[in-house]
This record gives structure tokens, sequence and C-alpha cells, in this order.
């Protein structure tokens, strides 16, 4: 994908792939200048197909922002954004390490999680939810006769294919 | 903790407790990763959603002015007694000075009956409070309001209009909390809902109405009523600004004209007509304890509220027109003109890098000739292609040209002072009912609409200074949550129309301000529908109707892509890559759309190497059915393209508005569409289209069934709007249709 070299700002990457990383911070480019508000990282990742956690994003940001002005220009987000692709650094999440993820969580192995115990495990471990990341999960899980949530009907459903 | 977990595909299991306690923890970091990236995608999605609405809306806004403008175009080239004139100068007869006494004998509302069996509410006047209550349940249980009580309140509302200053100014004192609402767009529901939650208005809650009352919405008339039975009981208390939809011109497009025809088969024209008048004298802006400023659009640089308070503001019928004059040509006839108005200035006003600009007649303002619609086309494309290289000469702006002398030689206006200051007036008002602001600075014409500006913050903090105000309110851009601040909170977007695109593509809002003057914001969401649905399944059905929606314009402009396709494709191989696939696309298209990210929603049939086959896809995206398959798809394509445009000029050739037009007219239609449109259709062509829809045979063409044949609009949705199955249509309005009570 890249020509080898010991900096990733010198790397070089093909034409095909920056017109992919060019689309994706123009799209929230919303003063046409070359900058992108350091809230939206998350979501210029996650629409290129990447799972970072929320202390990665943090990282990233921290290491790109201009100046903690709240904005990321195009030309410390690109070189960073080359280390990320040549490192791989945030693998997809496939459907099997999903599936065991929910089956760590299942401890009686029901195949079904309640709606307490999921708000249970997702606000109070990990990188907790807010009450209202929690309520949409919840509302779209959770089966509407049974009140149960069925990991293993919802993960199909929910998985994106990635972009790059 | 999150970048301490490895990269290794399995969890292992420990079977120590602590063991488990941090394998827990990853995979509940692991989910949490997981679904905040489907959230986030899902934002992506809605959000791309959104720009495909908004740019398919303005850009019909826009397609409006250029018809308009085309239309009187054409009524300054031809004799009054031409066939093509006739059909359209019937929208043109707005500006007719009369006396007061003859309108409210045109009104005349004396000679209506209400029959015995009519069970919709009846209306005294002077009203009272419990008749405007009663209006409000009668219409939230369906009801209609019978013509009679429909043209007196109209005629009582009109009377009072005159009375109020161009600018209302209100005040808190009292410690009144006043309410604001946006855009409602003829959703009844929505104001049903805001009167639920806030109570309606009254002596302790007044409330001001930002416009954009009307189209789009099935009950545009009933929420006008409403509106202005509540400003009869409580003059002082209830305040309406006027947004660019309070237009009759756009309201031949956006369904308002249409809504009304159909409720009121008898007597739809009058009361159109006398709501011309009432939209008209509706006041332009509202000032709040002389700080907060509440308006439809917005402002631009040259924004005066001097000026605007000084304008006779009545004489602006549609804001897309400077207003005409009664003149009399060189030859003593009379004719309805504008010759008073500098035209070239007005062409200025309206012209755009790519848009139809309003053409000079080369010198022949006061000269005659006959003409066919044939010369007539000829004359345009040399006009066009004159202007055009003007424009691209001179780069204009709205602010130099409008001052700067003219260039072309061939405006003979003795009046030209005069008519600088009413062209200048006209822009104000033109620029506060159609602006939109932007993040950059400066101030730009709006391309986009076609009208008005794209002003920055330094003309907010500059017109806030000048006139010591603190806060502008506006409304007219739809918003996902129902409002939206910007220019530094100075200034609020305010939108009530909740769902305007779809079920749950946006909340609805409006504002509660008090003496203190800090906007307090209250949002809702109308229909159980939504209550219903997840994140996940509105966008989703949202995002289905845009795409359709997207779909068909990308057909309706199939080829000027297969051009652009094979520009890309240098060695004719049928085949694009999917980066030139986009750049292509929206070349055309100038939807400004992340048609990258939609490709894998609008293509289905794809090459392993990541190319795009476009004729295999044009296959796909073609409309086809046994009705029109006989029909050359080039011309298919055309009607899909301007549909709305037809549907308009049907409208406007159906001058006793029965929803059929004659054989004759409807060819004169498609003359005058092919000129416009600068497109070659044959006669032929045109009889192939009658004889598809005139199945009897009795030389008459029922305008909607044409729509529907060619699939140019689908009964169970909006096209424009890509509403969906679950919300109510115009073809409930045809449950009236045959009820002669009202």
């Amino acid at each position: 994908m890249a020509e080898n070299s010991k900096s990733a700002e010198a790397t070089v990457l093909n034409t095909k792939v920056l017109k992919k990383l060019k689309g994706a911070f123009q799209a929230f480019d919303t003063k046409s200048d070359n900058t992108v508000d350091i809230k939206e990282i998350g979501t210029i990742f996650y629409s290129l197909g990447f799972f970072p956690t929320q202390a990665d994003l943090q990282k990233f940001t921290s290491e790109v922002e201009d100046e903690r002005s709240g904005y990321i220009h195009w030309d410390r987000f690109l070189p960073a954004m080359t280390k990320v692709l040549l490192e791989d650094k945030f693998p997809p999440i496939s459907d099997e390490l999903l599936l065991q993820a929910f089956e760590v969580l299942d401890k009686e192995k029901r195949g079904y999680l309640e709606p307490e115990e999921l708000t249970n495990y997702m606000t109070k471990e990990g990188e907790p939810f807010t009450q209202e990341e929690m309520d949409e999960m919840l509302t779209a899980f959770t089966d509407e006769e049974k009140k149960h949530i069925y990991y293993k009907d919802v993960i199909p459903h929910l998985t994106l294919e990635r972009k790059m | 903790m999150g970048c301490g977990v490895t990269k290794s595909n399995h969890l292992h299991k420990h079977t120590t407790s602590s063991g488990r306690a941090v394998t827990t923890i990853r995979a509940a970091i692991l989910i949490q990763r997981w679904y905040r990236q489907y959230v986030a995608r899902t934002e992506m999605r809605r959000r791309y959603t959104w720009n495909i609405f908004q740019s398919i809306e303005y850009s019909g806004e826009q397609a409006q002015i250029k018809l308009y403008n085309f239309l009187g175009y054409l009524m300054d080239n031809f004799t009054p007694s031409s066939n093509e004139r006739n059909l359209i100068s019937h929208i043109f007869r707005e500006n007719e000075v009369c006396r007061d006494a003859e309108w409210e004998r045109y009104f005349c509302y004396k000679n209506i009956e209400v029959p015995e069996i009519y069970s919709g509410p009846h209306l005294t006047f002077p009203l009272t409070v419990e008749e405007a209550v009663g209006l409000v349940e009668a219409f939230r249980n369906k009801k209609q309001l019978h013509s009679r009580y429909v043209l007196q309140l109209l005629l009582e509302t009109w009377k009072l209009l005159r009375m109020f200053p161009n600018i209302n100014r209100i005040s808190t004192c009292h410690s009144k909390e006043i309410t604001i609402c946006g855009d409602l767009h003829g959703q009844l529901e929505d104001l049903l809902l805001i009167f639920y939650k806030n109570g309606m208005p009254s002596l302790e809650k007044p409330y001001v109405f930002n416009g954009d009352f009307v189209d789009r919405g099935r009950d545009s008339i009933e929420i006008l009523l409403i509106l202005f039975a509540f400003l009869l009981v409580y003059p002082s208390n209830v305040y309406l600004n006027r947004g660019n939809h309070e237009d009759h011109i756009v309201n031949l497009r956006y369904g308002f004209t249409k809504e009304v025809l159909n409720k009121y088969k008898m007597h739809g024209k009058r009361i159109l007509k006398l709501l011309q008048k009432i939209f008209s004298w509706l006041p332009l802006a509202t000032v709040i304890d002389q700080k907060v400023l509440v308006l439809h659009g917005g402002i631009s640089d040259s924004t005066d509220l001097g000026v605007l308070a000084r304008v006779d503001r009545h004489i602006y019928i549609s804001a897309l027109r400077p207003p005409k004059k009664r003149h009399h040509s060189l030859a003593g006839i009379s004719i309805d003109s504008d010759a008073d108005v500098d035209t070239a200035a007005i062409s200025r006003v309206f012209q755009r890098r790519a848009s139809f600009t309003y053409p000079k007649p080369m010198g022949t303002r006061y000269c005659f000739q006959n003409r066919s619609l044939q010369d007539f086309s000829d004359r345009i494309r040399v006009n066009m292609e004159n202007q055009l290289e003007l424009s691209r000469r001179e780069e204009p702006t709205l602010n130099t040209q409008i001052n700067k002398p003219e260039q072309e030689s061939l405006c003979l206006s003795t009046d030209s002072v005069s008519s600088d200051n009413t062209v200048d007036e006209w822009k104000q008002i033109l620029d506060l009912l159609w602006s939109d602001p932007m993040t950059q600075d400066g101030c730009i014409p709006n391309e986009v609409r076609g009208g008005g500006c794209y002003w920055g913050p330094d003309v907010t903090e500059d017109f806030l200074n000048r006139h010591n105000l603190q806060l502008i309110i506006r409304s007219h851009e739809c918003k996902q949550e129902g409002y939206e601040f910007c220019h530094n909170r100075k200034v609020l977007t305010l939108f009530s129309a909740s769902n305007y695109y779809d079920v749950g593509s946006n909340r609805g809002a409006y504002v509660k301000l008090g003496p203190d003057l800090v906007p307090y914001l209250i949002q809702y969401q109308a229909s159980s529908m939504t209550r219903e649905l997840t994140v996940r399944q509105s966008v989703g059905r949202t995002e289905r109707s845009a795409l359709r929606v997207l779909r068909e314009q990308l057909f309706a402009h199939k080829s000027d892509l297969l051009c652009a396709f094979r520009k890309f494709d240098s060695e004719n191989k049928g085949l694009l890559s999917l980066n030139d696939w986009a750049s292509a696309v929206e070349s055309v298209m100038h939807l400004d759309l992340p048609w990258r990210m939609l490709r894998s929603q609008l293509v289905t049939c794809k090459n392993s190497e990541g190319t795009i086959d476009y004729y295999e896809w044009f296959n796909e995206l073609a409309i086809t059915g046994s009705k029109t398959d006989h029909i050359d798809q080039s011309l298919l394509e055309m009607l899909y393209r301007h549909r709305s445009t037809l549907e308009t000029i049907f409208r406007i050739v159906d001058t006793d508005n029965s929803g059929f037009i004659s054989m004759q007219d409807f060819r004169q239609t498609w003359k005058l569409l092919s000129v416009y449109l600068k497109m070659e259709i044959t006669d032929e062509a045109i009889s192939d289209l009658a004889v598809t829809i005139d199945s009897n045979h009795d030389g008459s063409i029922d305008i909607d069934e044409f729509m529907e044949a060619f699939r140019l609009t689908d009964k169970k949705s909006r096209l424009e709007r890509g509403r969906s199955m679950f919300m109510g249509t115009a073809s409930d309005l045809t449950k009236l249709e045959g009820d002669p009570n009202i």
C-alpha cells in the first residue's frame, strides 16, 4: 500500500487511498479551510472502517490537534493517519470476536442478556457509556416481547462492512 | 485501559476471579468500541441523507425562480393577444391597482350559503376566543371550515393586517414570556403539539410565528386559519412574520395552491386571490424589547431596518418579482409592464453563474411584433449566450452590481431615480425572506436557492451593532434538532416542522423568551410512529427514501452523466474507477454529496476490480413500464427531470382550476416547455404523450393522471420530500372532493 520509509511523514500513500482519506476529511471540513473539529475525529475514523477505543482517539487527537484550538489541520492529520494505516492500528472487530465478548458477559450461557445486566457492564466497566448511549443501545437491541437482548441475532444485523 | 488490550483474536478465559474480571473488562471495552463505531456510522448516514434532501429541496426552489423569470420574459415579449401570453398572463395579473371597495365586492362572502347539513365549525364576527379555540378542535377532528367563513375570516384578517407596521415591536414587560415558532409548512400536527405543550395564544401567552406557514404539508390552509383566528382575537398578542413561502408563485410549485383548490372546489380561486393580498400585508419582522430581531430568512450586508420600516410592503405581492405599475406604452396601449423599473438591474440581482438570467430584449421593449415560439427560442439562445458571456467577464456580485451604472444601454426608463429605490427596497425584502447564514465571513449571493444571500458572522456583528441589537432569531432552514445556533450564538435558527423530510428525520422546536432575553428551547417530534422507531430504523427508512429520490434524479440526468463518463473513459471501455465515477457524477449533479460513500447504495452492479460498468448502471436506473415503453427515452428523462416544472406549468395553464386541460393547451404547454428547456420536442412526440393519457379521446387531459402515468408523481409519497408511506398525503384530500357543502 505504501512505499517503505523510516518516518511515516515521508511515506507516500497511493492516490486511491489518499483520495479516500481526503474525502472523509472534507466531509467534516465545514468551514472549507482544511480543518475539522476534533470532536469529529472519531466519526472520521469510523467512517473509514477503523475501530479505535476512546483512549486511542484521545491519544491520536492530542498528537495532531492544533495547539488546543479544537481543530485539526489536514497537514497534521494526513501523516498521523498514514501511520495508522501502515500500522493497522485499529483493526475491525470480527463477528466471532464480538460474539465471544458477549458470551463472556453472559456467564450462565443463556444466549441472551438482561437489559439491567448489559447496562451494568456498559455503564460501569471499560470506557463507560453515557446514559444517552445506553438508552439508545437498549432501544436498538432489546427484543420487544421477551425484553431480552439476544446478542447472537443482533450482531449480524448491525455489522457493517469495512470501507477501506 | 483501552490501549493495553492486545490485538490477539482470542479472549483468554482464566479461571481465577481476577482473571475473569480482566476478561470481563476487555469484553466490555470491545463491545463499547464496536457499538460506538456503529453509532458514528449511523450518524454519517443520517448526515448525508439530510444533505440529499436539502440539496434537492433547494435546487427545486431555484428551479421555481428560474421558471418565473422565464415566464416573465415571455410576458414582456408577446403581443397581448397571442395565445401563449394568455396562457400565463393571469399569474402576473397580481398588481392590478384597485380601490379597496372593489376588492371587498370581489371577495364578498354574503352570497355564499351554509347548508344545514354542514357539520364543521360556525364563526361569527367579531370572533371570540371560544370560536378560535373551537376552530382548533374542529381541525383536530379533521373538519373543514366552510368557504363562507373562510372568506369572512380572511377579509377581517386583511383589514387588520393593513393597520400593522412593517416591523412589529413588542416587549416582555409584565414578566411575559414570548413564544416564538419557526416554519410549520402545513404540518398541523406540529402546531397542535406546540399548543398542547405550551398552551394556546392568550393575553398571558403571546406568540410570534416566523413565516412559512404553508406549502409541503397537507394542512396549510388550516394552519393559516388558526393563526389568523388568534390574530383577530388577540391582535396585540399574536405576531406573524412573512416567510418566503407566503408567496403565490412559490405556492404554485410547493402544494399550497393545489391544496386550496382541492379542498375548496368552488371558491378556491377566490380564496387564493385574497390570500395573495394577505400575504403581501404580512409584516416583515418583529423586534422584541428592542434587542431581539425575529425574521424569516436573514440579513445581508445591506439590510437596513430603517429602510424596511418605510417600504410599502404590500406592493411586493411576490418577493420574486419587483412591483409593477400601470404603464402606457408609446403606442398608447395600456399594458402591465415593469418599464418603470430598471430591468437590467433586476437581471443582475438574479444573475447567477449557471442560472437562466432574465434577458433584456434587444431594444424591442416598445416594439411588439407577432412572434412564434420558434423565433422566440432562437432569441433566447442568443440572449442567454450574451448574458453568460457578460457575466463571465464581469463576475458580478450583488452589491456592486446594483450601484453600477448600466452597461447595456437598452433600458429606456426615464424614471431611474425611483426605480433604483424600488429595486433596492425589493432586494432588502428578498434578502430578508431568502437568506441563509454561512460560516465564512462576507456576504455572497445565495446561488443554491436562487434568491437572497449567504451572510457571514462579520455581517451579523456589524448589523447587530448598527441597530443596537443582541440576537437574530430566524427560520427558513430545517435543522435536525429543530434549532441551531451560529455566529457565536448571535443567530438562532428555529424550525418547527418535525419529521420534515421523512418520519424521524428531525425534531421541531420553539423558543420562549422572558425579560432576560435568554432563549429557552423546547424540542418535540410529532407522530406516534417516531417514538417507536430506534435510531437505526428511522435513519434506515429516511435513507431509503432519500436514495430513491436520488436515483430518480440521477436517471433524469442520464444524458449529461453519459457525456461526463465518456470524458473520463477515454478508451471507451464502458468502465470507470470509483473516483472517476464520483467526480463525473458531481460535475453533473452539483449536489455536493459524498458520492463515494453513497456508491454502494446507488450502484449494485460492480466489477471485481472496483470499477463500475456505467452502461449497466443506467439499465439499473431506467424507468420502464408498459405505458411508457413507446416513449423516447430522452424525452422521458427530460420529463422526469423537470416534472415539478411541468406540473407547475400545467397548473398555470389550467385557468379554471378543474384539473383538466384541453388538448390544445396541452400542446401549447409542451411548446412552452421546449422553449424553456431549449429542447426539441416534435409534434409527433407530443401526440404520443397525449395518446398515452387521453384514453377516452374526449380532447381533455387529466393532469394528475398524466403525471402518474409517467410515474412522475407517486400517489403514496411526495417525491420531492421523500415522505414515507406512513404519513398521509394529498390523496387524503380526495375524501372531501365530492362534498358539495364546502
